[in-house]
């Protein structure tokens, strides 16, 4: 289903050597038409040459930045390379690639800048208790509220983009703890962008194990709680305006998108 | 008496210390104009404490040595504070450096100009765990 649209996953990793091969061969077979960018967060093993010899672009930060740092270095390097779509995938293979085509097709119906794979939302069967759970309720209430559409899973890392939002996450996007996630959202729905869902299942993860105790959940609580403020809150750069909807910049993105679309559509 | 003794020699030995810093040029100009200038207004206070008395009273302060705690207080609460905005815009700065570095480094490989070996790994571990605190 290549419509045209050139598209980019971006796969931020630290220390994934070991899932990472499977994962990208995933990608490979089942989304020929797309290309991957594994930014390596400053990993201690050799996360960058597995994926190197696994064919996929790389960029290599100099020490670790967390994860929202990797994502604005795989916006950057999008924006750069001129792709029309940026999807994120975890590099520890929790996130179904067979759900891509899922999410590029969302975008492309057009009132949708940034989509989100969720759980909770129909299909799989993840389940969570107590304070996390409260979290996450209080989390999809708020955020439901400030994107006007119904929002199940607030903290998928599995999340397709388009053009204008690509060139808007290259020049602002939040580095610290759940900026990645909640912040950027936020953010983007505050500067004019439409945030959309759609349902996906989710694999248990092949490395490393979620958080659990109690005790845990509840920072995890507090600590979202004062994330989402400080989003609310927080002033975005002025400089941003430029690309938000509604700008002529916004309109010629949308506008290259439609031709490449239609002059693929027309020569298939 | 003994107290403005020990609060006039550490004035002066700070005062010394900055000048020394700066003179060896460990100091950025920036910074060392706050500390110079809390020096040189504190050091006459530690020769005469009783030099503020009349305006401490009149601020409702019992004495001026008091005052002169408060207003040190303050001072390196707001001169903590600038390090800290200080910080976060460098660190700011540092991670666009190292985003640039990474998109340079990438396209010089996928040109086939950089040896794609991993240059670092072991220094990673210690810079990370500030940046991700």
């Amino acid at each position: 289903m290549n419509d045209g649209r050139r598209v980019l996953i971006i796969l931020p990793a630290w220390n994934e050597e070991d899932g990472l091969p499977s994962v990208l061969r995933e990608i490979q077979q089942q989304l020929p038409y797309v290309d991957t960018l594994v930014v390596d967060d400053g990993s201690a093993d050799n996360t960058a040459e597995v994926a190197r010899a696994a064919g996929s672009a790389v960029a290599q930060l100099p020490f670790n930045l967390g994860v929202g740092g990797a994502m604005r270095l795989g916006y950057r390097y999008a924006q750069q390379h001129g792709y029309d779509v940026a999807i994120q995938v975890d590099a520890d293979g929790q996130h179904d690639p067979a759900y891509v085509p899922a999410l590029l097709e969302r975008l492309a119906v057009g009132d949708a800048d940034l989509v989100i794979g969720a759980r909770f939302a129909g299909d799989g069967d993840y389940t969570v208790r107590g304070p996390r759970k409260w979290a996450m309720s209080l989390l999809s209430v708020v955020l439901s509220r400030i994107t006007r559409t119904k929002l199940t899973d607030t903290t998928s890392g599995f999340r397709a983009c388009n053009r204008p939002l690509i060139e808007f996450f290259a020049r602002w996007y939040p580095v610290e703890y759940l900026g990645d996630t909640i912040e950027s959202m936020v953010g983007a729905a505050r500067s004019g962008f439409t945030v959309r869902q759609i349902p996906v299942a989710m694999r248990e993860r092949t490395t490393g194990r979620p958080s659990a105790s109690p005790f845990r959940a509840m920072v995890y609580l507090t600590r979202a709680g004062l994330v989402l403020l400080l989003a609310m809150i927080r002033r975005m750069p002025g400089e941003l305006k430029a690309f938000t909807p509604g700008t002529p910049a916004y309109a010629a993105f949308q506008q290259r998108t439609a031709e490449l679309v239609a002059r693929e559509l027309t020569r298939a | 008496m003994r107290l403005s003794v020990l609060t006039s020699i550490t004035g002066l030995l700070v005062l010394g210390y900055i000048l020394e810093l700066l003179r060896r040029q460990q100091l950025r100009e920036k910074y060392a104009a706050i500390w110079l200038a809390i020096g040189l207004l504190a050091a006459p206070l530690g020769f005469v404490p009783d030099l503020l008395d009349p305006v401490a009273r009149s601020l409702g302060v019992a004495s001026g040595v008091s005052l002169v705690f408060f207003i040190g207080f303050v001072l390196v609460l707001l001169v903590s504070l600038h390090l800290s905005w200080e910080t976060s815009r460098l660190e700011a700065e540092t991670r666009t450096l190292a985003e640039d570095v990474a998109l340079i480094r990438a396209h010089l490989v996928q040109q086939g100009g950089y040896p794609s070996t991993s240059p670092r790994a072991e220094e990673a571990g210690a810079i990370e765990a500030q940046v991700n605190s």
